[in-house]
């Protein structure tokens, strides 16, 4: 138990640090910014293609291609199209003085 | 490529992501926020494909999974309509839901292949992440449902539905014990847990009124974050971890900032079932006609004004009638009439939604004020145009405590000396609820698409001017 212990030490704290870098940094956010922001977390969080590609890199059956492979699918639609969405929505505040707000 | 170099890849990564967050405070750097985040995905995904676990024999499915995911979300990314951003971002965030909880199943699958005791953190873990990634995955495709009208907007209830998903959540928890308990060859219990966290995901969205279908996105765009940061417990792995505890916190604030510019609480929003009952609140409106105008008695009406502020909603964005707008707030201010915009915070179906839109039709910044610069303008303003607004500009909401949406901070358009709403009918919005502001004596109503009636009012102005 030790040594399961000591393991996973490390893996909590980079998580808990993570949690509050998240709420530090996205509480500052003007509320203009706020549906591109949800867009761009929601691409962020496609970073479960790095799991998708790891899982389905080791499948050694059928079943486990296939579920596999839809992971990584789902994965991808949803870091590219997250991030093309994002990117056009922000392509609109181009060109402009950025106003506080 | 050795495990440390994946780690500083991943760190790398991770590092681009808080930076990316950070760049987007500001609509000067947002953009390249965007860019770095993408340039930090990109790094962590190429290192991934250095990853000794990755064997060559499934090289060929990881391309085309790719392959095919890539080209068919940079296909639909593109050719999505701006008005149709907050379905698809509900659409986008379902799908990496679906992605945490079909890693997860890998991983059990794999756990039960080896004989592993689930029992561990692994289990554990993993066990949550398909409980959470499965309802992100079905909410938000209800959500989705919702907002692209497939599914009635209104809430969807029946009897003891609380009690019901109340049952359904310890259910799906006992089976999750079950598992933990029990360990090995227990793949008919894991399908089933999936299947329970759909249903519940399905049942807890349906009676959510598609007026707060903004708010439930963003939770669920948190519980994925929170799901991938689970599985990265699973798979031991830096980018998830760190990737999926950020996405998880800010969706947590920016649900809360939602809640909080409708007055409500996160509870209220889940639970309250908003919007089912048309007649629950608000006065009984009497056998009162609303005052039809022509768009060309509205062009009257606005000729005649010294300053004119336009409030757009839900109506403009639908009819796309941004561009028809801002030609004709130009018209007015070349008759030397001042024009404003007031953008309600929830206005539209997503915060921010109007300034996207308003963005597009190159409206300037300084013509755009907030909720709190504009209200106290309101009685000294001769014409607001509502354009397709309707619960953002209920009086009920000031004082009217029957009503589902009291306390909600509005535009005080009802101050102004004169109302032009253009609006498709007399229906109520998106929250269910009905507007005597359209019955006031000086309101008058345009009805029709909001684009065709700002373009007529436009044209209008020509004769006239």
């Amino acid at each position: 138990m030790n040594e399961t212990l000591a393991a996973l030490i490390p893996i909590v704290t980079v998580f808990i640090l993570a949690v509050f870098v998240g709420l530090e940094v996205i509480a500052k956010v003007p509320q203009t910014l706020h549906t591109p922001l949800m867009s761009a977390t929601n691409a962020i969080h496609g970073v479960i293609l790095v799991g998708g590609l790891l899982v389905l890199g080791k499948a050694e059956n059928l079943l486990m291609t296939i579920v596999g492979v839809s992971a990584v699918l789902f994965g991808t639609l949803n870091v590219v199209g997250g991030f093309v969405v994002t990117d056009r929505m922000l392509e609109m505040f181009r060109s402009r003085k950025g106003k506080k707000s | 490529m050795s495990r440390e170099l994946i780690d500083i890849g991943y760190l790398v990564a991770a590092v681009c992501f808080i930076l990316s967050l950070k760049l987007m405070n500001s609509p000067v750097s947002a953009r390249r926020g965007n860019w770095v985040a993408m340039f930090g995905m990109a790094v962590a995904l190429v290192v991934t494909m250095f990853s000794p676990s990755i064997q060559p024999a499934n090289l060929a499915w990881i391309g085309a999974a790719v392959g095919v995911g890539a080209i068919g979300g940079f296909v639909s990314a593109k050719r999505v309509q701006m008005t149709a951003m907050p379905q698809m971002v509900a659409l986008l965030n379902g799908l990496g839901g679906g992605a945490v909880a079909l890693v997860a199943l890998f991983e059990f699958l794999e756990a039960d292949a080896l004989g592993h005791h689930a029992a561990s953190v692994q289990g554990i873990t993993t066990v949550l992440s398909a409980i959470i990634g499965s309802i992100s995955f079905s909410g938000s495709l209800i959500a989705f449902g919702k907002l692209q009208e497939l599914l009635p907007g209104r809430p969807l209830t029946f009897k003891g539905q609380q009690v019901f998903n109340l049952l359904l959540l310890v259910v799906t928890l006992a089976m999750a014990l079950a598992i933990l308990a029990f360990g090995q060859a227990t793949i008919p219990i894991f399908v089933g847990l999936v299947v329970a966290s759909l249903v519940l995901g399905v049942s807890g969205v349906l009676p959510i009124g598609g007026a707060d279908m903004p708010v439930v996105i963003s939770l669920l765009n948190s519980f994925t974050g929170c799901a991938a940061g689970l599985a990265g417990f699973v798979l031991t792995n830096n980018a998830l971890l760190i990737g999926g505890g950020l996405v998880g916190a800010s969706g947590l604030i920016l649900t809360l900032q939602m809640c909080t510019a409708m007055n409500r609480s996160l509870g209220n929003v889940l639970f309250g079932a908003v919007g089912s009952e048309v007649s629950a609140g608000g006065k009984a409106i009497s056998g009162k006609q609303p005052k039809s105008y022509s768009p060309e008695d509205a062009a009257i009406l606005l000729t005649n004004a010294n300053t004119v502020v336009i409030v757009p909603g839900y109506g403009m964005a639908v009819a796309q009638a941004q561009h028809q707008t801002k030609e004709l707030a130009g018209k007015l201010m070349g008759m030397g009439i001042d024009v404003k915009y007031a953008v309600h915070p929830v206005a539209g179906r997503m915060p921010g939604h109007m300034n996207v839109l308003l963005a597009e039709a190159d409206v300037p910044y300084e013509q755009l004020f907030e909720l709190e610069q504009i209200n106290p303008l309101f009685p000294e303003t001769d014409v607001v145009l509502v354009i397709g607004a309707n619960d953002v500009v209920n009086p009920a909401a000031r004082y009217d405590k029957t009503s589902p949406i009291f306390g909600m901070p509005i535009l005080d358009v009802d101050k102004a000396r004169t109302v032009i709403v253009s609006k498709r009918s007399m229906n109520p919005g998106f929250a269910g609820v009905d507007n005597e502001l359209f019955l006031n004596d000086n309101t008058v109503m345009v009805f029709g698409n909001a684009k065709t009636s700002i373009a007529k009012i436009s044209t209008a102005l020509d004769t006239y001017a």
